[in-house]
């Protein structure tokens, strides 16, 4: 995994698709220039999903989390609990599944 | 006899029974007191009504009041507070317990009075504006209040504050973190890390409904969009009239706030700082009192307040008189070059760039200057920073220009302080790590024994260093 984080770095590929070897879920990594990693775990009966709507998402992720970033009062590292990000995830979560 | 005693007996009995009887009224009149005393704590619905002072403990009906750790029990004791007053004029019965619990609680609030004061007239000035309908509008009150905070830490009002700026000022508002990141979270709309003047209103405004135990909003209320209040409060008249009509509120109100933030970038960026800014700053702090303190005593009481980090006094107060209006401006100048000077120190650039920085300001002074830091070598940079500092303000007139120019000086004397010392612990370093090489020469006799772990330990040295 190490290895694969990696290379998605150093490629500057935006994501990754890794199957686990029990082949239930699918995890995808996106990673930002400032080394901050999303990961995302599909579960595989998921097929509906493709490339563009993972990448969609992953990149509304990163901005809330540039608006989360951008609240002094947020120090990087501490759980998110801003409530314009729980609410983005949420409607994207509901999008999907 | 015994029908006396009988009788006796039955009078004493009587007469207990009387006395009970009597007590126990005062007892049921004392616990209804109390009752109704937590009673109006908690529902306040007949306050308005019965308290002799103006409205600080109603809210309106709708609202139900959050119990803030820290501020519900500020608001829950200035309530105790007042209550006994109407209870002693109605009931007379109550007066000594009322009294009594009244006193007990005074005591310990007495001290929490001048920050409970703070809010209640906050809370006044919103009840003063029908406030059952819309807490989350801004009175004109309220607006110059902001306006005027705004300015304090930006003097230019169409510009912004960085975050961390506007995190200190409001972490000073005592309220929890996650709290705060969710009214800037609401306050913040275009999320940029900055506040703008209108931007800064709503999030002030937040904190202060927040501290009157309102809860916090779900969405920003159409009333604290920036549209709104651009629209609501036109530009000049922030400029001109406020300006006017405020400028002289500003300096002393700011000044202690802006030496409480200069006491912390300080603290940021090195150590020695913090001692020359309390330096600088008791000095300054001195030539403000001795024109203020004449005016209003009751500023002096609330400078210590200001300081221990609290919001400062809303404009309910008069206005302080201040000295000049160039202080104000000074004072913003004040601030960016300190933090120039003090960055400048982190990277420990040297001296001969802040000479050409600072000579144009006043030549005589630096070269008086200059001789007793020469003399001086040794000393600590508190005292040195400390003899020139007060030998400028007893010798030179007490302006503002020259308050700033000797702030200067203090911080270039640390600056050459801290590379003295920090040329005096190289040399030392340089000669530790020749004696540790030194000693397998000397130790003879014993070479074969002390060599071996001391060439371990000058290993270990010279890889540490």
């Amino acid at each position: 995994e190490i290895s694969a984080w990696g290379s998605l770095v150093a490629r500057r590929e935006r994501n990754l698709r890794q199957l686990y070897p029990t082949g239930t879920s699918k995890v995808y990594g996106y990673v930002t220039n400032s080394k901050v990693k999303f990961v995302m775990v599909v579960d595989s009966s998921n097929t509906a999903l493709r490339d563009n709507e993972i990448r969609s998402m992953f990149r509304k992720l990163h901005n809330s989390y540039t608006d989360v970033m951008c609240n002094p009062f947020y120090t990087p590292g501490d759980r998110i609990q801003s409530r314009a990000f729980d609410n983005m995830v949420t409607s994207m979560m509901i999008q999907v599944c | 006899m015994m029908s006396k005693n009988d009788g006796e007996i039955r009078f004493g009995n009587s007469a207990e029974l009387h006395g009970t009887k009597v007590q126990i009224p005062y007892l049921s009149t004392e616990k209804n007191s109390f009752k109704r005393m937590d009673d109006e704590d908690k529902q306040e619905t007949q306050s308005p009504t019965m308290s002799p002072l103006a409205s600080p403990p109603s809210s309106p009906p709708h609202y139900q009041r959050v119990p803030l750790s820290h501020g519900y029990s500020k608001l829950r004791s200035s309530t105790e507070q007042m209550h006994p007053a109407p209870y002693e004029a109605r009931q007379p019965l109550v007066q000594p317990e009322g009294s009594s619990s009244g006193g007990q609680g005074t005591k310990p609030l007495r001290h929490q009075t001048s920050l409970i004061r703070s809010f209640s007239v906050e809370r006044e000035l919103q009840d003063n504006n029908s406030y059952l309908d819309e807490p989350w509008r801004i009175t004109e009150e309220q607006r110059e209040y902001y306006v005027n905070q705004f300015r304090s830490l930006q003097p230019d009002p169409s510009s912004f504050i960085s975050g961390s700026v506007a995190k200190n000022f409001f972490t000073k508002s005592k309220l929890s973190i996650p709290e705060l990141s969710y009214i800037w979270e609401l306050s913040d709309a275009d999320c940029d890390g900055a506040l703008t003047l209108p931007e800064f209103c709503a999030a002030f405004h937040l904190i202060v409904a927040r501290k009157n135990g309102y809860p916090l909003p779900e969405g920003l209320p159409p009333t604290l969009q920036p549209e709104y209040l651009q629209a609501a409060f036109p530009k000049p008249k922030w400029d001109c009239q406020l300006f006017d009509s405020y400028s002289e509120s500003l300096p002393a109100n700011q000044q202690p706030r802006d030496l409480n933030r200069m006491e912390k970038t300080s603290v940021k960026d090195t150590a020695d700082l913090p001692v020359l800014t309390q330096d600088v700053t008791g000095d300054d702090k001195q030539a403000l009192k001795s024109t203020v303190n004449e005016a209003l005593p009751k500023d002096v009481s609330e400078d210590p307040a200001t300081k221990s980090g609290l919001l400062p006094p809303p404009p309910a107060l008069p206005p302080r008189p201040c000295p000049s209006q160039s202080e104000q401006v000074s004072e913003a100048e004040l601030l960016p070059q300190l933090s120039r000077a003090s960055s400048q120190a982190a990277e420990s650039s040297p001296s001969k760039k802040d000479v050409p920085y600072s000579q144009p300001p006043s030549k005589p002074i630096r070269r008086k200057f200059r001789p007793e830091n020469q003399a001086t070598e040794n000393q600590e940079p508190s005292t040195v920073a400390g003899g020139p500092a007060s030998a400028a303000t007893v010798k030179s007139h007490p302006t503002v220009q020259k308050q700033s120019s000797k702030q200067k000086k203090a911080i270039q004397t640390a600056i050459r302080k801290n590379k003295e010392a920090n040329a005096v612990l190289a040399r030392l370093n340089s000669e530790l790590q020749q004696q540790l090489k030194i000693p397998k020469v000397f130790i003879k006799p014993n070479s074969q024994r002390k060599k071996e772990p001391l060439e371990k330990r000058s290993h270990t040295k010279v890889l540490l260093t």
